[in-house]
C-alpha cells in the first residue's frame, strides 16, 4: 500500500528558483508558438496521471503546458513551479486574537496573491466578528458574523477571529478523498492535485473548518490581477469543478518567505515559521503565549494556533 | 456453445418485447423520455456553468442530488426484505414477486450511481477512481468502499435475475445449488450497501448531526420502508397493465412486514430525539434546525418537512399496524404512498440539510434546490423508471410463458420458475 499520509511531491526537490525560473521562461519560450498544440494538450490532460505517479520529467512537461495554457489565457508570462518541501520544515501558524482588528486585509491579500475567483468571490481567510460579552463565556460559532460591515474597525465590544485552513495534522480531508487528489506534503502543507480531483466535495463535508472552497462556476480573474508567479499545488489558476484552499502560500515560504497574509496584517497579529526549529519565533510564541486550537476536542491536531489575553 | 446461441434468442427476444407494446406501453415510454430529455438538458445546461446552476454552495456543499442517492441506495437494498422470505424461507406468495422486487433494486442502483455522476464537478474524472489506471483512496476513503459495494451488489443481482430469466426463456429448471448461494450473498450485500452508505455521513467527525451509531441502523430500518412501499405500490399497477399474476397474500405480507419495519423507523427517530433533546450540548442546534429551524426566525427551512415526515410515517404505522385496515388495498396504497413520501424527507433533505446546518463556522445558508437541480434530478428518475419498465416487461413476458425459447425439443413450463 502506497503511504498517502506522508507522501512527498517528488518534483525538484530543493531546487533552487532560478533554476526553475529558467526552466519556465524556456518551457513558455519553446511552446508559444506551436499551432494546434492546445488541443493535443488538453487530451494529454485528460489522460494525465496522479501526481505522484509522475516522474520528474513528466512534471517538468506538465508544468510546461500548464505556463504555456496560462499564457495564453492572460496574455502574460505566468511561471508554474512544483517546489518540493524544504528538509527539517514543518509550518506552524500562530494567531494572536487579541490583536486581530477585524480589517480583512489578510482576506483581500491572500485573494490577490493566490488568484482566487473574484466572481464568483472565493475567500479562503473567513473572518467571524462576536460581541465580547458573549464570547467571555465560550466561543460559540453560531454567534460569530462573518458579513458585518462598519465604517470603522474595530467596532465597539467586539473582537475578531480569522479561520483558514488549520493545516490539520491529523486531517480528516485527505482521509476521505476517494482518489488521493489531496494529501500532506512532508512540510505539514496539506495540498490538492486540481488535475486529479474529481469535485465531490467528500473533503468538504469532513472539514471541521469550512476551509474548503469549491469552483462552482468557471473562477475569474481580471487578466492585471493575476499574479504570475504560481506553484503547482497552489496558487495556479484553477479549473471549475474542483476543491482549493488556503496552503500557507506554498509558493512562497517554500522560498522562505512569509504567506501573504502574515505580510499583510498591519497589527503583527499573525505569525509563521518553523515548528521543528527550537530558535523560531512560531516556538517561541507556542512556549510563552496561551494558547488554543479550534474544535480541539475533534482530534485534528492543527498546526494553526491562536494565541489570546 | 448451445447456451450462448439459445442466449442470443434470449437476447433478441427480449429487444422485441421492449420494443412492442400497447398503446399505452408507448404513451407511457414517451412520457419517461420526455423526462429524460428534460434532465439532460438541464444536466448540459450544468455541464456548461457549473454545480452554480445548482443551489448548492460552500456553506452547504451537498444537497439535493446526494438526498436522493441515500434515498434509493435504501430503496435497492430493500430488496433483501422480500428476498429473505421468498428464498430462506421459501414463501410462495413472496417468491411470485421477488424477481420484480431485485429489478427494482437494479433500477435504484442505476439511478444511485447517475445521482453521485451529476453530482461531482467533474465527471469526466470518475476513471481516477477506478483501481489499475486510476488512485482510489482504499482502504482509507468510505466513498471507494461505498463504490465497491454498490456496483458489486449491481452486478450479483443483474447475474440472479438473468440467470433466473433465461433459464426460465429456455425452458430449464434454475441449478439451485449454483445460483442459490450466489443469492444468499447477495442478502449480506445489500445491507452492506446501506451501512457503508451511512457509514459515508458517519465517518464525519466535524458533523454531529451525523456523527452518531444510530444512523446506519436508522438508514436500514428507513429503508425496509420506503423500499417495500415503493414495490407494494409498483406490484398493483403490474398486476393491471402487466396480466402478472401476484397475490394480495404477497401484498398484505408485505404490508405486515412494513409495520415491523416502520415501527422500528420511528423507535430509532426516537432514541435520536431522546439524546439530543433531553442532554442538549452545543450540537444540538443541529436537531433545532431539523424540528424548528433556528434562531426564531420565521422561515423554518426544513423543519415543517421535517414534521410533515412524521406524521406521514405515524399514519403509515398505523394502517401497517392493523390487520383491518391493512386489508384494504386502497388503504394500504394510501399508507404506502405516506411511508414512501416520509421516507423520502426524512432521509434526503432531512438528512442532508440539518448536517449541515448551521455550516462549519455556524452561518445559516437557506438551501433549497434550484429549478435546474430539480430537473436533473427528474431525468434520473425518468432514466431509473425507464430501466426498471423495460426490465419488469421483458419479466413479465416470460412469466406469462410468451417469451420462450421455441427450438429443440426445450419442453414448455408453466409460469417463471422463480416461482417454485
Amino acid at each position: 500500500m502506497k503511504d498517502r499520509e506522508r507522501g512527498e511531491t517528488r518534483p525538484v526537490r530543493g531546487a533552487s528558483r532560478r533554476e526553475f525560473l529558467k526552466t519556465a521562461a524556456v518551457g513558455v519560450g519553446a511552446l508559444a508558438g506551436v499551432p494546434g498544440a492546445a488541443r493535443a494538450f488538453d487530451l494529454e490532460a485528460f489522460f494525465q496521471k496522479h501526481l505522484r505517479e509522475l516522474s520528474n520529467q513528466d512534471i517538468e512537461g506538465v508544468l510546461r503546458r500548464l505556463e504555456d495554457k496560462y499564457s495564453r489565457q492572460y496574455g502574460k508570462p505566468v511561471r508554474v513551479a512544483a517546489t518540493g518541501p524544504l528538509d527539517g520544515v514543518v509550518y506552524g501558524y500562530g494567531l494572536d486574537i487579541g490583536r486581530c482588528i477585524g480589517c480583512r486585509r489578510c482576506v483581500y491579500a491572500c485573494v490577490e496573491e493566490n488568484n482566487q475567483s473574484r466572481d464568483p468571490e472565493i475567500h479562503w481567510i473567513r473572518v467571524l466578528e462576536f460581541e465580547r460579552e458573549q464570547a467571555i463565556r465560550s466561543i460559540d460559532l453560531e454567534k460569530g458574523n462573518p458579513y458585518y460591515d462598519h465604517e470603522k474597525v474595530p467596532a465597539e465590544g467586539m473582537f475578531y477571529l480569522p479561520v483558514q485552513c488549520q493545516q490539520c495534522d491529523d486531517s480528516p480531508c485527505t482521509n476521505v478523498c476517494p482518489t488521493g487528489a489531496t494529501w500532506m506534503d512532508p512540510d505539514g502543507i496539506v495540498v490538492i492535485d486540481y488535475d486529479w480531483c474529481i469535485g465531490c466535495r467528500y473533503c468538504m463535508a469532513s472539514c471541521p473548518y469550512g476551509a474548503r472552497h469549491f469552483n462552482w462556476s468557471e473562477p475569474r480573474i481580471p487578466t492585471d490581477e493575476l499574479n504570475p508567479d504560481t506553484h503547482l499545488l497552489g496558487n495556479r489558476p484553477r479549473p471549475k469543478g474542483v476543491v482549493e484552499k488556503c496552503t500557507f502560500c506554498i509558493q512562497r515560504v517554500r522560498q522562505g518567505r512569509y504567506p501573504a497574509c502574515v505580510e499583510a496584517c498591519p497589527v503583527g497579529a499573525r505569525k509563521f515559521g518553523n515548528l521543528l526549529d527550537p530558535s523560531s519565533e512560531i516556538r517561541y510564541l507556542l512556549a510563552k503565549k496561551r494558547t488554543f486550537v479550534l474544535k480541539a476536542e475533534l482530534a485534528t491536531r492543527p498546526k494553526f494556533f491562536y494565541f489570546y489575553g | 456453445m448451445e447456451t450462448l446461441s439459445i442466449f442470443g434468442h434470449f437476447v433478441m427476444g427480449s429487444a422485441r418485447v421492449v420494443t412492442h407494446g400497447t398503446r399505452g406501453f408507448y404513451l407511457w415510454i414517451a412520457f419517461l423520455a420526455a423526462l429524460i430529455a428534460t434532465g439532460a438538458l438541464a444536466y448540459s445546461n450544468q455541464l456548461t456553468h457549473g454545480l452554480i446552476t445548482t443551489n448548492m454552495r460552500d456553506q452547504l456543499s451537498w444537497g439535493f442530488y446526494i438526498g436522493n442517492f441515500a434515498f434509493l441506495v435504501g430503496v435497492a437494498a430493500a430488496a433483501v426484505v422480500v428476498v429473505m422470505p421468498a428464498y430462506v424461507y421459501e414463501w410462495k406468495p413472496l417468491k411470485d414477486v421477488v424477481l420484480l422486487a431485485e429489478l427494482m433494486a437494479l433500477a435504484a442502483m442505476v439511478m444511485c450511481i447517475l445521482f453521485v455522476v451529476v453530482d461531482v464537478g467533474r465527471p469526466e474524472r470518475l476513471w481516477h477512481l477506478l483501481p489499475g489506471i486510476g488512485n482510489p483512496n482504499f482502504p482509507y476513503s468510505l466513498l471507494v468502499w461505498d463504490i465497491l459495494v454498490l456496483n458489486g451488489y449491481f452486478v450479483i443481482n443483474l447475474f440472479i435475475v438473468t440467470y433466473l430469466l433465461f433459464k426460465t426463456y429456455a425452458g430449464q429448471e434454475y441449478n439451485s445449488s449454483f445460483i442459490m448461494p450466489v443469492i444468499f450473498l447477495s442478502i449480506p450485500l445489500a445491507i452492506s450497501i446501506h451501512t457503508v452508505t451511512a457509514f459515508l455521513f458517519m465517518g464525519l467527525k466535524a458533523r454531529p448531526f451525523w456523527h452518531t451509531a444510530i444512523l446506519a441502523p436508522r438508514f436500514l430500518a428507513s429503508a425496509f420502508c420506503s423500499g417495500p412501499a415503493l414495490l407494494l405500490l409498483t406490484f398493483q399497477v403490474l398486476r393491471r397493465v402487466g396480466r402478472i399474476a401476484i397475490s394480495n397474500e404477497a401484498l398484505y405480507k408485505l404490508g405486515e412486514l412494513l409495520a415491523y419495519a416502520m415501527a422500528v423507523n420511528l423507535f430509532f427517530l426516537g432514541m435520536e430525539v431522546f439524546t439530543e433533546f433531553y442532554a442538549p450540548t452545543a450540537h444540538v442546534i443541529h436537531a433545532d434546525f431539523q424540528w424548528f429551524g433556528v434562531h426564531g426566525q420565521r422561515e423554518t427551512g426544513i423543519a415543517t418537512y421535517t414534521w410533515l415526515a412524521f406524521a406521514a410515517n405515524v399514519g403509515a404505522l398505523l394502517v401497517f399496524m392493523i390487520p383491518l385496515l391493512r386489508r384494504r388495498l386502497p388503504l394500504l396504497s394510501a399508507a404506502c404512498v405516506l411511508a414512501a413520501a416520509g421516507v423520502f424527507i426524512e432521509k434526503g433533505m432531512g438528512l442532508l440539510l440539518p448536517g449541515m446546518t448551521p455550516d462549519m463556522l455556524g452561518e445559516v445558508y437557506r438551501y433549497h434546490p434550484s429549478l435546474n437541480e430539480v430537473l436533473v434530478g427528474v431525468g434520473v428518475w425518468g432514466v431509473g423508471a425507464l430501466a426498471f419498465t423495460l426490465m419488469a416487461k421483458v419479466a413479465m413476458a416470460i412469466d406469462r410463458g410468451e417469451l420462450r425459447y421455441q427450438h429443440s425439443e426445450a419442453r414448455p413450463i408453466g409460469p417463471g420458475s422463480w416461482r417454485r
